[in-house]
């Protein structure tokens, strides 16, 4: 690449980084993203595996132990 | 919301593989640093033979905790991630349960080449080039399985710890394909495609993005997922999660001339690399408060959670060594700090604290679930915790001393212009920090022992656990 061609994509560059962050911190975007922010902890899980209470009993059982 | 649950189970298999290998070549890689770390205290401890010298267990070292440990760390919590937050089950099981078993091939190799002295001698990619092989087959088989599994996603939104993870994917995979390129002249012996300096740039190009993208984005990638998780709150911020995978993508690739200040780089080269260092403190630093602000309106829930102690503290490390990374990216530092054990003690705070730590909280989250079992001490976690923390402070901060005391002693001249002190001095004075650092180094590796034997108890006698896919709720 030309040098040229190194200084217009170095600002191509620069102007799409600057377009990410105006886009990210838009109020438009400003739901959706609460929401992606609340989709790891909206899976529960501990509930989704089974056996979840023989699970517990066990491990009481090691507790009482030590 | 009425919708059945699915009656798909999740592969939870594939993470329990990789979550107890994550452990076992944890306590492998850390065993030999130690053995090493000794052998610097004591030369005696080589045993005078060839395999157990220094310059071929160093290798086996690096490449036992970074890709093994550390890269066990990294294919179970992906998968587990990529899952759980996109409601869907791996992609191609077979293709993943190559990539387990593909990857414990490639470490038993390592483990067997290295001593014998087989090395490409480029620094964390020594393994000679059919192993290459191996290894770009299994890290393309992981980007199917991964992106495999994001396409098959429930829901629209991808989560911020899928980018991460893919992010490190894609870099890992052209950062090994382009670094390994070698001719081959024998069954274990390749030269490099590329020579003199450009050959310096390419290993530097890939070694500092190995720490970008490998010891960096995929672990914060584990860190948006697991924080979040085990504090019970949202990312702090996800408008800055977003800026800060673009803005590490876009810079961190740019850093690697700074491990090559003051050589035959060209000089343009080299100011252009210490420049990019510095701008990385910011997204570096904005992951970090990210991170740790999640916590925030429930702090009390450190004192009581050594699971959160370990995440929390293992970014504050993250902050700490990209504060000094960038700092001794400065020429002028670098001047001082190369070559010395400051670097060691730089790594080490990034690998132990930061890469090691994060790892360790997130296999204490998930190796319960996956057994169905509760932990079976808390109290040996909050053991542990302590232990570790003691080890890293040891290790760095003797390091840092011996490294500065080092970096001073070489520079220093007589009025005459002659050097003041012979290399050997600076040797002898570097003896006890030395064995300090064996010391650090211990006290890890106990911690590491301790958990073994916590895991050990928690799954004895547990069957495994089955998951059903989850429904994503309807918004």
């Amino acid at each position: 690449m030309s040098s040229l061609g190194h200084s217009i994509w170095t600002i191509v560059v620069f102007i799409t980084f600057i377009g990410i962050v105006l886009w990210a911190f838009s109020s438009r975007r400003k739901k959706d993203f609460d929401e992606a922010a609340r989709l790891a902890l909206d899976d529960d899980d501990i509930a989704t595996t089974t056996d979840k209470a023989a699970g517990k009993a066990a491990n009481n059982k090691h507790n009482t132990e030590e | 919301m009425s919708e059945p649950a699915s009656t798909e189970q999740y592969n939870y298999k594939i993470v329990r593989q990789f979550a107890i290998m994550t452990i076992v070549w944890g306590i492998v890689g850390m065993t030999v640093g130690v053995l090493i770390a000794s052998q610097l205290a004591w030369p005696a401890m080589n045993f005078d033979t060839a395999w157990f010298s220094f310059g071929r267990l160093r290798p086996l070292h690096t490449n036992a905790v970074i890709f093994a440990f550390g890269g066990s760390a990294l294919f179970a919590t992906s998968y587990y991630v990529v899952q759980r937050t996109c409601y869907a089950t791996l992609f191609s099981p077979k293709l993943a349960a190559f990539t387990f078993w593909g990857w414990q091939l490639v470490i038993i190799l390592a483990i067997i080449t290295l001593p014998l002295g087989y090395t490409s001698s480029k620094e964390y990619a020594e393994l000679e080039w059919p192993i290459d092989l191996l290894i770009g087959l299994v890290w393309v088989s992981y980007a199917v399985v991964f992106f495999g599994t994001i396409a098959k996603r429930k829901i629209k939104h991808i989560y911020v710890a899928n980018w991460f993870f893919g992010g490190f994917i894609i870099t890992v995979a052209v950062l090994h394909i382009f670094n390994s390129m070698a001719l081959p002249v024998g069954a274990l012996k390749s030269y490099s495609m590329y020579s003199g300096v450009q050959d310096a740039m390419i290993q530097w190009w890939y070694g500092h993005n190995a720490v970008g993208f490998f010891l960096t984005a995929g672990f914060l990638g584990i860190m948006y997922y697991f924080i979040p998780k085990q504090a019970e709150r949202p990312v702090y911020s996800y408008r800055l999660s977003v800026v800060h995978f673009w803005a590490l993508s876009f810079t961190y690739i740019w850093a690697g001339p700074h491990h090559l200040h003051y050589t035959a780089l060209p000089d343009w080269t080299q100011s252009l690399g210490m420049a990019m260092s510095l701008i990385l403190l910011a997204p570096s630093w904005g992951g970090m408060i990210n991170g740790i602000m999640t916590l925030s309106g429930s702090w009390e829930k450190l004192r009581s959670d050594p699971i959160l102690k370990f995440l929390i503290v293992s970014v504050s490390f993250y902050g700490m060594s990209t504060f000094e990374g960038p700092m001794m990216a400065i020429k002028t530092v670098n001047a001082l700090s190369h070559f010395t054990d400051w670097t060691i003690g730089h790594v080490h705070s990034g690998a132990l604290g930061w890469v090691a730590f994060i790892s360790i909280g997130a296999m204490y989250y998930l190796i319960p679930r996956l057994f169905n079992r509760e932990i079976y001490s808390t109290r040996l976690i909050e053991t542990h915790f302590w232990i570790a923390t003691i080890g890293v402070v040891l290790y760095i901060t003797s390091m840092w001393i011996s490294g500065i005391m080092q970096g001073l002693m070489w520079r220093a001249v007589n009025a005459d212009g002659t050097l003041t002190y012979s290399f050997v001095e600076s040797v002898q004075a570097m003896h006890p920090f030395y064995i300090i650092r064996f010391l650090g180094g211990v006290f890890f590796l106990t911690g590491m022992f301790i958990m073994a034997y916590n895991i050990r108890k928690t799954i004895a006698g547990a069957t495994p656990a089955e998951a059903a896919v989850a429904v994503p709720a309807a918004h």
